[in-house]
């Protein structure tokens, strides 16, 4: 994971470029799953908020995609703002892989993928113009 | 003997109009949401729900509201529902939550959509979060709306329908 931060008013953004991930999903789908809403979220805590989650990057994938996703050099497909100053030297921002999944008709549930990524942050504003 | 007929047939229509009611306010109980199954209106979150679609909400203060939900939120000020997903979420320690939605087929957020100086959405501007769905039924409500004349005809149908030989 690589992470860099810009200054920007008095909200950090951070671009964060993943390096590749590869997964394949092809067990989720069944005769009665439409598409999945794959997203990549951000959690973490603040000094003004107890806790925060951001979406950094989603993607439908309906059935009959090709199941095997294989994501490289992505960048964050939002801009990754906080509520006030909280990423300065945060070390316990985590990222989850989740999905939910639409039937063609039914229960429509939110599922988390096992397992994390921890982005500590930095303790220094970095002042960049790399977009 | 036809006025004890005619008693009858309103009375059974009369039945119908209130069990369906009590089931409506049932529903309403069990689920917290104030209207536990809307239609979705729109293609904002195509290709998942199109227009017709029918969602069945629940609106519980046991769940709390995080990113990936679907939820329904009405904007102050504004009657017509609005089905989006959830964004960007913001909570204190005690329970206060803002939070940022997006239509999965929209390009960019909803703060275009919220109120003049509006930049989250609280708690009480949600309806309710998406749990179920059912394609295409919700067709009809949208026609009724659209369609008077085809409102007064369906009434008058299932009217029919309630006469009990």
């Amino acid at each position: 994971m690589h992470g860099r931060e810009i200054m920007r008013k008095d909200n950090l953004v951070e671009r964060s470029d993943l390096g590749f991930v590869t997964f394949d999903i092809t067990s989720i789908f069944d005769w009665n799953v439409k598409q999945l809403f794959l997203y990549l979220s951000a959690e973490y805590s603040t000094k003004n908020n107890a806790l925060n989650q951001v979406v950094l990057w989603d993607k439908i994938m309906l059935r009959g995609d090709n199941p095997r996703l294989f994501l490289k050099d992505m960048k964050s497909k939002y801009f990754f703002f906080d509520d006030g100053n909280g990423l300065k030297g945060n070390r316990n921002v985590t990222l989850t892989l989740s999905w939910n999944v639409v039937p063609n008709a039914g229960i429509l549930p939110l599922v988390t993928g096992s397992g994390h990524v921890s982005v500590p942050f930095p303790d220094t504003y970095e002042t960049t113009k790399s977009y | 003997m036809l006025v004890i007929v005619y008693y009858d047939d309103v009375l059974n229509f009369g039945m119908i109009v209130s069990s369906a009611l009590m089931i409506w306010k049932g529903l309403m109980v069990v689920t917290g949401s104030e209207s536990p199954i809307v239609v979705v209106l729109s293609g904002s979150m195509e290709p998942a729900f199109h227009r017709g679609d029918l969602l069945f909400l629940t609106n519980r203060i046991e769940d709390p509201i995080r990113v990936g939900e679907i939820v329904v939120f009405r904007i102050e000020g504004r009657e017509i529902p609005i089905v989006h997903r959830v964004l960007k979420i913001h909570e204190k320690q005690n329970g206060d939550i803002k939070f940022l939605t997006k239509g999965d087929n929209n390009a960019v957020d909803d703060r275009g959509l919220y109120k003049r100086g509006q930049h989250w959405l609280e708690k009480k501007d949600v309806v309710g979060r998406a749990r179920g769905f059912v394609p295409y039924i919700g067709i009809v409500t949208i026609l009724m709306n659209d369609y008077p004349k085809f409102k007064v005809r369906a009434l008058s149908f299932s009217a029919c329908f309630s006469h009990p030989s």
